[in-house]
């Protein structure tokens, strides 16, 4: 089916469009987001693939799936102040700054 | 339509390289680098290499993003994250020539080789004999075995090299740093909910490997990251170098390799040549040992060297 | 009969999608950005993959779709969330 082709095509334009905020920023969020667009427009690429190149490649979307957070769970956590916090932790702290003890469990 | 959609890719992952090696600022770089790994898994995918694209994205999705950002991150922490001095022409001109240089010669590699026959003959006649059906797992671990040997090895040499960063007064705490979240938020339900979806995507590559695209070398890297979700949400601790099993984890895949190789020999197949009649299930064993060693050793250089202050 | 639904699913997949890389290149702040990215852009795949399960050859298939797109929604959310939140951190210099 061309038809699949065609959106396919579309769906790589329209990731190519959103690469424009990755260039642009202003900030690290906007920039991690377009890494997650990114995958969810590759994800989609894939499966409409899948009916035309082989059903192997509805695999390789599996993938990209499980692991399309772990970018941004390594951001958050390398950008953390010790490097391996957590913002919603942080949040907490910044709550009750008596409860200063962080435990590393 | 499909040389619109090839066009579309190739410029898009062109474009997406440039930027990341063009583009000023550490971050913005890690970025790019990252969408450039999930448009080359679809690139594999289009290229019909579905074992190539399983990989990179494992990986690329996977392993490298984490690895750089925390890279990134402990580059702010020490003050370090500013941009060197933009370099001039002059500095670009000698990396900009000998990567067209490069490039060139590969192209014309490209057009000077014959157009392959698929399957190739050979592999085609020798492939009932090598105890898989999946041609691509054939060649790595039996007709090319030495190659994917030395692959291992070539692993847990690099493993090595990371952990030779460790100070002496840090050698007995755990690998990392301490992973802390909030408890019961988002990050430790993702830790929770994720693993046993992503143990089962590993095993089932590993399974399917025998006869469609997947494999050790595709599994282990799925469980490695796995591992590293669960050890990022703060729900498995990482071990320390002197804990034996796991030791024992990282040695498995190419010890069992060199064994099998050895019987080979004995066996009057010649070494690292695996007899027909034994073929399938040495392959088996084989691959259940690198899944492991790969995971294992994957995990380990992501997560990095034992760090001070690891130490409950 | 199913080529028309693969048809009418996956082009408004497609449409959501061009929404979504509108709505992140066109909000003013993060935080409506991460509407367009999560919401727009996983309800795009969620109809892709309801257009492609119509083509698929088995039961399985269609299960695996499915997983596929379950397990981007988990990451959209758990993403959204923790983006959100250093976003936050981010502006209030904290």
């Amino acid at each position: 089916m061309t038809w699949l082709t065609c959106v396919a095509v579309g769906v790589l334009a329209s990731l190519s469009a959103a690469l424009l905020r990755v260039w642009h920023g202003p900030g690290r969020a906007d920039r991690m987001m377009g890494a997650q667009l990114a995958g969810t427009s590759g994800v989609a690429v894939l499966v409409v693939l899948a009916p035309l190149e082989g059903w192997a490649a509805l695999d390789v979307a599996l993938i990209l799936a499980l692991f399309g957070a772990l970018a941004a769970v390594g951001f958050v956590k390398a950008v953390s102040a010790d490097g391996g916090g957590d913002p919603e932790e942080d949040e907490d702290l910044a709550a009750t700054p008596s409860a200063n003890g962080v435990s590393s469990e | 339509m499909t040389l619109v959609l090839d066009l579309t890719l190739c410029a898009l992952i062109l474009a997406v390289a440039l930027a990341t090696v063009l583009g000023g600022g550490v971050f913005r770089a890690i970025v790019f680098f990252i969408v450039y790994g999930l448009l080359l898994s679809v690139a594999w995918v289009r290229l019909d290499a579905v074992d190539v694209a399983l990989a990179e994205a494992a990986i690329g999705a996977g392993l490298t993003g984490v690895l750089f950002l925390s890279a990134f991150g402990k580059l702010s922490r020490i003050g370090a994250e500013a941009e060197p001095p933009a370099a001039g022409i002059r500095a670009l001109l000698p990396a900009a020539l000998a990567c067209a240089g490069l490039t060139g010669a590969l192209a014309w590699a490209w057009f000077a080789l014959p157009v392959p026959e698929r399957p190739a003959p050979d592999l085609a006649t020798a492939l009932p004999r090598a105890g898989i059906e999946n041609p691509v797992t054939a060649v790595l671990l039996n007709f090319r075995a030495w190659d994917t040997l030395l692959e291992s090895i070539v692993l847990l040499a690099a493993l090595i090299g990371v952990w030779m960063l460790a100070r002496d007064e840090d050698w007995h705490d755990r690998f990392g740093l301490p992973q802390h979240v909030r408890p019961g938020g988002v990050m430790a339900n993702f830790g929770r909910l994720l693993p046993p979806v992503g143990v089962l995507v590993g095993v089932y590559l590993v399974y399917v490997g025998a006869d469609r695209p997947g494999g050790a070398f595709q599994g282990g890297t799925v469980l490695a990251a796995v591992g590293l979700v669960a050890a990022l949400a703060g729900l498995l601790r990482p071990p320390r170098v002197t804990q034996i099993v796991w030791r024992m984890g990282l040695v498995a895949g190419p010890l069992v390799f060199l064994i099998a190789g050895i019987v080979g020999a004995i066996l009057g197949a010649g070494f690292l040549t695996l007899p027909e009649p034994i073929a399938g299930s040495a392959i088996f064993v084989i691959e259940i040992a690198l899944v492991a060693s790969i995971a294992v050793t994957l995990a380990f250089l992501v997560i990095g060297p034992p760090e001070q202050g690891h130490r409950e | 009969m199913n080529d028309l639904a693969t048809y009418a699913f996956t082009s408004i997949g497609l449409f959501f999608f061009v929404a979504g890389s509108v709505g992140f290149l066109r909000f003013p702040d993060v935080f409506s950005r991460l509407h367009a990215l999560t919401k727009a852009d996983n309800l795009g795949l969620g109809f892709i993959a309801l257009g492609i399960a119509f083509q698929a050859e088995s039961w399985r298939l269609v299960a695996l779709l499915f997983l596929i797109w379950g397990l981007m929604l988990l990451a959209a959310g758990t993403m959204s969330q923790l983006i959100a939140r250093d976003a936050l951190r981010e502006r209030d210099g904290r």
